[in-house]
């Protein structure tokens, strides 16, 4: 009994001798008039109070989550020559953003079952409310959501875009898109030997409306009749400006 | 030490300048795109006398603005243009105001119906149909009979000798309705009834399409209430103030969907264009300018055909809820 419990002690001790230190490029972004996306920098090290092992290699899993909000997905169907929109799939919380940068393919250094575990890849994210709709296929309409998600780079999967230095040392880079929602995003670090999570950190990135956006869009949410007056006054003295402007400019 | 900072010292990104967010609508878009659109827009609506809301909104679309966005922010820049071109008409006295005031009460219904029909479209996903059905119908309607009018005008102006026979006192079924009020700078004397439901079909048409209703305004005044061309488009523009005004505001109440900084920036170019093409359009022949608009209004309308009719590249679309 001693002996089997020694043998695993052994076996447990190297896998969680490695632990991450990371770092951010900025922990905040702020999305003013002109901006145009932003990179940010993710890097750190695997550090050990004992000598790694030398198989399997260390790899490094980072993902970057934006804010979350139900989504409907709706189906088109040609009814009487024209395109209609027909079958319709609620979704749960799926997320704005999500992207995973790895040091390879996600099928070598991450198993199944970990995956699952940790919820890793952004298909564990989507999922169709579930609901007496008659719908035949929700699966389709998670798929086509993901798809769509992808196609428009909201959703990314970058294999080998963690830069790995002598088994510790990581970074990557991950460009936070020009049409970004406010809000937490989380980062997620992961280290993986053999497909096993060794170690796993998590940090946030806290995007927010800022200057002439943050003032704007607080008051279009509340208080909606001055920012539709304040349009509308705008507007009125823009048509008026230019009148005016032209009318004196031709004599 | 060194190795580590050498190691993580990440490329700053290099921005442009002219990329502007949008604080609404939540995409990003090329400042110059936009004065571009509103200033192009602007010009045509100035040459035309429309408000252009008709071609904003769909160029909105297709610049990548959520569809609500755009619906709210088009009757936005609409104010504007209105304001412009209905100050111009007014130095020349061809605003009716009476008329202008039916009108507007008939389209301040209209559009507040619009916002109900356009809050329970868009909870059955069918908003964005409803809305290109909307615009193929309506723009396919009047470019067709536009076109098939002025082109008739134009070749009888060609042969000389001809002359035009022009009636000044209409009689149609119009005029055989109750609560009749004069209105003397359209020289008419007409029941009210019509004018409140053709501003009442406007107003709808601004809530739903994000337009102001000038191109179905217009020949509406002239074919169905008879009036005289010369106060049509300063009437029209006058209540299209008002309607889009409304509209504005119900949609920044309820919805949150204006966004002031896109407005801005279609307004400011669009004013300016405004200005040159109403010069342009000096130099044309009113049937010319007709055959344009026209052509314009169709060509809008069958672009928005087509993509109902074609099969669409992706079957699926998603629509974020809000929290």
């Amino acid at each position: 009994m001693i002996r089997l419990i020694v043998a695993l002690f052994l076996l447990a001790t190297p896998v969680a001798a490695e632990e991450i230190v990371s770092g951010l490029s900025q922990s905040q972004v702020a999305i003013n008039a002109n901006f145009d996306g932003s990179a940010i920098l993710i890097y750190g090290a695997a550090t050990r109070t004992s000598p790694p092992p030398d198989w399997p290699l260390l790899q490094v899993i980072i993902t970057v989550e934006g804010p979350s909000s139900p989504l409907i997905v709706r189906h088109k169907e040609r009814v009487a020559g024209i395109w209609i929109n027909q079958g319709a799939v609620e979704m749960e919380d799926a997320p704005s953003f999500y992207a995973v940068a790895t040091t390879g393919d996600l099928s070598d250094i991450l198993s199944k079952s970990e995956d699952d575990h940790y919820a890793i890849t952004v298909e564990h994210s989507l999922r169709a409310v579930d609901s007496a709709s008659d719908t035949l296929n929700p699966k389709d309409y998670v798929a086509a959501a993901q798809r769509i998600r992808t196609v428009s780079d909201a959703y990314r999967l970058d294999r080998n875009s963690v830069l790995l230095l002598q088994q510790s040392l990581f970074r990557t880079e991950v460009t936070l898109p020009a049409n970004l929602i406010e809000g937490i995003y989380k980062v997620r670090i992961f280290l993986t030997r053999g497909g096993k999570v060794i170690d796993m950190q998590e940090s946030q990135i806290n995007v927010q409306k800022a200057g002439l956006e943050r003032f704007l869009f607080n008051l279009a949410q509340q208080q909606p009749l001055i920012y539709g007056l304040v349009s509308l006054l705008l507007a009125g003295l823009a048509g008026w400006g230019a009148s005016e402007a032209f009318r004196r400019l031709r004599f | 030490m060194a190795a580590l900072r050498a190691h993580l010292g990440g490329k700053q990104a290099n921005h442009p300048s002219m990329q502007i967010y949008l604080p609404i609508a939540e995409v990003s878009v090329n400042a110059f795109v936009l004065l571009g659109l509103g200033g192009l827009v602007g010009f045509l609506s100035g040459m035309f006398g429309v408000g252009g809301g008709f071609l904003i909104t769909p160029l909105l679309f297709f610049i990548g603005i959520p569809p609500a966005i755009a619906v709210a922010t088009g009757a936005n820049q609409v104010v504007a243009s209105s304001i412009s071109g209905v100050l111009a008409q007014l130095r020349r006295k061809a605003v009716d105001f009476r008329m202008g005031l039916v009108l507007t009460a008939g389209g301040f219904a209209g559009s507040a119906f619009g916002g109900v029909v356009f809050d329970w479209m868009t909870k059955r996903g069918q908003i964005d149909l409803f809305v290109q059905l909307s615009y193929v119908l309506f723009l396919g309607l009047i470019g067709a009979m536009m076109l098939q009018e002025s082109v008739r005008a134009l070749l009888r102006a060609r042969r000389p000798g001809v002359q035009m026979i022009r009636r000044a006192h209409v009689h149609s079924w119009v005029h055989g309705m109750p609560l009749k009020v004069k209105f003397r700078a359209s020289g008419l004397y007409i029941s009210v009834i019509p004018p409140l439901i053709v501003g009442a079909v406007v107003g709808f048409l601004s809530a739903i399409m994000g337009v102001g209703g000038g191109f179905i305004m217009v020949p509406a005044m002239i074919y169905l209430l008879g009036m005289p061309t010369k106060v049509v488009v300063g009437t029209s523009l006058f209540q299209i103030i008002f309607v889009t005004a409304f509209t504005t505001l119900m949609h920044a109440l309820n919805h949150h969907t204006v966004d002031m900084l896109l407005a801005l920036l279609l307004i400011v170019g669009g004013v300016i264009g405004a200005q040159f093409g109403a010069r342009a359009g000096l130099r044309l022949k009113a049937e010319q300018l007709r055959i344009l608009l026209s052509m314009l209004v169709l060509a809008v309308a069958g672009k928005i055909a087509l993509d109902l009719l074609l099969t669409p590249e992706e079957l699926y679309s998603i629509t974020v809820l809000a929290q």
